[in-house]
């Protein structure tokens, strides 16, 4: 059997891949991002986050229902770009966890009186907006990023609704906005933020249990926060980085 | 037909091979959006129609432009750390067209100020809650509070005005004879600025040994025990719930 | 929409513990449990292929074409449940204009391009060619042309020509096995690679898809080859069915020890994560988990394959036995990819609650539309061997020089 067809035959398998490779790269793959000079710039200006005091949180719900008002949230309780939780850890170790309609009405007493609770406080949580996000890395096409400002927004004029980054969140964050059909999450109120006015929930909240500003300024409410409390994240060991603080949060908080 | 050597078939698929490629850059160049790369992976016009989007809460300092009386007696009151917006709703729209769109007003509701103000086990102690059922039915809460000075009517007669949980854990403990000044020296501030001036506690085991270390007048029944050499290293209450210390 | 409320309402009800209020709504469904079932077919009907021309396994050369064809029918509906599923399908092309190079399920685009390509369909057309030039020869009418077209017009049918052609599927072939792997594997991928589910987060994952994507594929030309043959009235080659089940056998007792693996591992280190998902296998997943997957679908048939192979029975027995084994195999690989989709949502991801999935009748995510996708490729597959004839005696007469 002659040698040169096989030769040939594989030669030229192993270059048609290589090849369009080659050929769609020189027609023009998205670029990296932009220099790294205008980059840093970027992030010297302002690289936000946001702080939350759980002693301070009284359950009020204000934040969430101001978050829908906001953004335009569906109002059906499945729908939720941040929630507040509730523990009730007891005497004898059972924890009880709940947030009814994400606490958007406040919370009932699920009983008379504390006369078992050990402690019992609320937790509000959000989209963390995490530096090394999971739900950015899975995203197929790029409609979910992170801006330079640590922000992580979502395009919905181009995702698919895969729903890939809603599995990928470890927080729950995430939703499929029913209109849309599209991925859809908390983002810092970038539409206000970025005209120097505070989030939605941080505004309303009532015992400034949530605090917002820039990480990279040294005069913020959340930069005192951060100075003077031991600060926790959510789910630290799944190296998300994320961008909301904890203080006084407790162990049980998932 | 052969070309260079190639066999029939390898030239065969080639040509389609090539027609494939030039369709793929060709679709390419024209469907990826314009702004796509310039920041990143992604459409960068994505950003400008997200901060595009409508602002719904005006923020205190805007209502404060026309409502300043309510403001300036809201900035004295326990109310002062809350915007308007969080009882009103929001507010632009109420700003922009101030006849129209008018923001929420509740005035004779007794459940507009329970989310707050029912009370939870899981609430911070010391932050102020009722039990609606025995709190005054059926009056609305404003009929006594006025929302912009939510100062009680009566200064409250006893801590346990806010601190109710606390009063009533103690009340059914062998502690219900002692005031809560007993033990917590506490500045007339603390119920203008909780936070700010905190009530005291008790320091030393010499303290509790006023009552428990030696016969009181005071307290004659009071369980005694060695001041100096009860309970180790301890202070008293890193055992002793002081609330509830048969517990 | 109001229907969909109705039902996320009902399913609120049935939450036991705590689940993040965005979990009420489970995220991928049935759809998304066709999709590696589909692409698992597909992957092992290409490796049994492979076995017959790379490894020279001579007994299963009957299956040989039929396993080409039905891995491009499969293959072909393959992508259709994922554009049923997705949000907006007709964006659905980004994927091949912005793939963002990180996320594994960018790489659909690429690998099922890649496999359909330069794997299947180039396979098919270098082992069809030299009969698609004598069919078109030889014929009249629409088949005449559509033969005639699909041999992209060659005519060469000299020995040197064929013999290329042979080289050719043998290479492809041996391309096309890392490439199986690679095309079932990053489904594994994409869900092993997701840290945030403890259900899903694991080494293993990509292995053990694999694995029963194997099992399931040589079970489906076992399965197909019996049915066809029985259709066309033909003696049925019991030396390639002997051949089939043993791989078949082979293949589940490596699938079986891998999913032991990871059962006693996961009990071994006895993570955080133990006690939601022993409730979960206890109490959602005990059925499709315990009795079908396990029971039913791997235990099950590896019995029975193992006595009707190795034992003294006579041959209607020992073929019935393969078949129904196989039958039991499909049922367990597809509980297998139910139990890993719908189950990985089954609990919170605050590891304190469960939910429940309510599968729709209706629908495009309900199971008419699923059954449908799953009718498809048969009849996709009629089709093609309408076109294609995969059987021996539909070959033309001069034989191919080996």
């Amino acid at each position: 059997m002659p040698r040169e067809y096989e030769r040939r035959e594989i030669l030229i398998k192993l270059m048609e891949l290589p090849c369009s490779a080659l050929i769609l790269s020189v027609c023009g793959l998205p670029d990296a991002e932009a220099s790294t000079e205008t980059l840093q710039e970027a992030r010297a200006e302002s690289l936000y986050g946001m702080g939350i005091q759980v002693d301070k949180c009284i359950g009020c719900g204000s934040c969430v229902a101001a978050c829908k008002a906001e953004n335009d949230v569906p109002e059906e309780p499945f729908y939720f770009r941040t929630w507040v939780e509730r523990y009730v850890i007891y005497d004898d170790g059972r924890v009880d966890v709940d947030s009814p309609e994400g606490g958007i009405h406040g919370f009932t007493p699920n009983q008379e009186d504390g006369a078992d609770v050990l402690r019992a406080f609320f937790v509000p949580k959000l989209c963390n907006q995490c530096d090394n996000p999971p739900c950015v890395q899975v995203c197929p096409v790029g409609a979910t990023f992170r801006t330079e400002d640590g922000v992580v927004l979502v395009d919905s004029d181009y995702c698919i609704g895969c729903r890939y980054c809603i599995q990928a969140c470890p927080y729950g964050a995430r939703y499929l906005d029913p209109r849309t059909k599209t991925a859809d999450k908390c983002t810092f109120c970038y539409h206000r933020i970025k005209q120097g006015l505070l989030p939605a929930c941080v505004e309303v909240c009532p015992t400034q249990a949530r605090v917002f500003g820039k990480l990279t300024s040294r005069a913020s409410p959340l930069r005192r926060m951060m100075r003077m409390s031991e600060l926790q994240v959510l789910k630290p060991f799944l190296n998300t980085e994320p961008k909301v603080y904890y203080s006084k949060l407790d162990g049980e908080v998932r | 037909m052969r070309i260079w050597k190639f066999p029939d078939q390898v030239v065969r698929l080639g040509i389609l091979l090539i027609v494939a490629v030039i369709a793929m850059v060709v679709i390419r160049d024209q469907f990826v959006p314009e702004s796509f790369g310039e920041l990143g992976h992604y459409r960068a016009d994505a950003i400008i129609s997200i901060e595009n989007q409508p602002i719904r809460y005006a923020g205190s300092i805007i209502c404060l432009e026309c409502h300043d009386e309510q403001g300036e007696i809201k900035s004295a009151s326990y109310h002062r750390t809350l915007t308007c917006e969080v009882c009103h709703g929001p507010a632009t729209a109420h700003a922009e067209d101030y006849e129209s769109q008018l923001p929420v007003v509740e005035r004779d509701s007794r459940t507009a100020c329970l989310p707050c103000h029912q009370y939870l086990p899981s609430r911070p102690t010391g932050f102020p809650q009722i039990i609606e059922r025995l709190h005054n039915p059926p009056q609305p809460c404003i009929g006594c509070h006025d929302p912009h000075d939510p100062t009680p009517p009566e200064v409250p007669g006893s801590c346990a005005a806010c601190h109710a949980q606390i009063a009533r854990t103690k009340s059914v403990s062998h502690h219900v004879q002692l005031s809560c000044e007993t033990c917590h020296e506490t500045l007339p501030d603390h119920l203008q600025s909780p936070r700010s001036f905190r009530a005291k506690r008790p320091t030393t085991r010499e303290f509790c040994g006023r009552c428990h270390g030696a016969v009181s007048d005071t307290a004659p029944t009071a369980p005694q025990v060695d001041i100096a050499s009860h309970g180790d290293r301890y202070l008293c209450w890193q055992c002793h719930y002081p609330h509830f210390p048969e517990g | 929409m109001a229907e969909h409320f109705e039902r996320l309402e009902s399913i609120l009800g049935q939450i036991s513990g705590f689940m993040y209020p965005n979990e009420i709504e489970l995220h991928w469904g049935l759809l998304v449990v066709l999709y590696p079932y589909i692409t698992g077919l597909v992957a092992g009907a290409f490796i049994l292929a492979s076995l017959e021309r790379v490894f020279r396994v001579k007994e299963i050369e009957p299956t040989y074409r039929l396993s080409l064809l039905t891995a491009l029918a499969f293959l072909l509906v393959a992508p259709l449940p994922l554009l049923a599923h997705l949000g907006h399908p007709q964006r659905s092309f980004e994927i091949f204009l912005t793939p963002q190079f990180r996320s594994a399920m960018a790489m659909f685009g690429f690998v099922y391009a890649w496999y359909l390509t330069v794997v299947l369909l180039l396979e098919i057309w270098f082992e069809y060619r030299a009969d698609l030039v004598r069919w078109s020869d030889s014929e009249r009418g629409l088949k005449k042309i559509l033969h005639w077209v699909l041999s992209l017009g060659s005519r060469d049918l000299s020995p040197e020509a064929v013999a290329f052609d042979q080289k050719a599927v043998y290479t492809i072939t041996v391309i096309g096995i890392p490439s199986a792997f690679l095309l079932h594997g990053y489904v594994g991928f994409i869900f092993g690679s997701v840290k945030a589910n403890p259900w899903w987060s694991s080494v293993l994952m990509p292995i053990v898809f694999l694995f029963s994507a194997i099992v399931s594929g040589i079970s489906l030309i076992l399965i197909l080859y019996y049915v066809t043959t029985m259709i066309r009235r033909k003696p049925l080659d019991m030396a390639c069915l002997d051949k089939l089940s043993e791989f078949l056998l082979y293949a589940l007792i490596i699938d079986l020890s891998l999913e032991l693996l990871d059962f006693i591992h996961r009990l071994y280190e006895s993570e955080e994560s133990i006690k939601i998902l022993s409730e979960l296998i206890f109490s959602k997943l005990f059925i499709s988990l315990t009795i079908v997957q396990i029971l039913l679908g791997t235990i099950g048939p590896l019995v029975l394959l193992a006595v009707a192979r190795f034992s003294q029975l006579p041959a209607e027995l020992k073929r019935v036995t393969y078949f129904i084994a196989a039958l039991l195999v499909q049922v367990g690989i597809f509980s297998t990819r139910w139990n890993v989709v719908i189950g990985g949502q089954l609990f919170s991801k605050s590891l304190r609650g469960l939910t429940v999935y309510k599968l729709e009748l209706g629908g495009m995510e309900g199971l008419f539309t699923s059954i449908g996708l799953l009718v498809l490729p048969f009849l996709i597959l009629f089709v093609l061997i309408k076109l294609l004839p995969p059987w021996e005696e539909a070959r033309a007469e001069k034989p191919l020089v080996e």
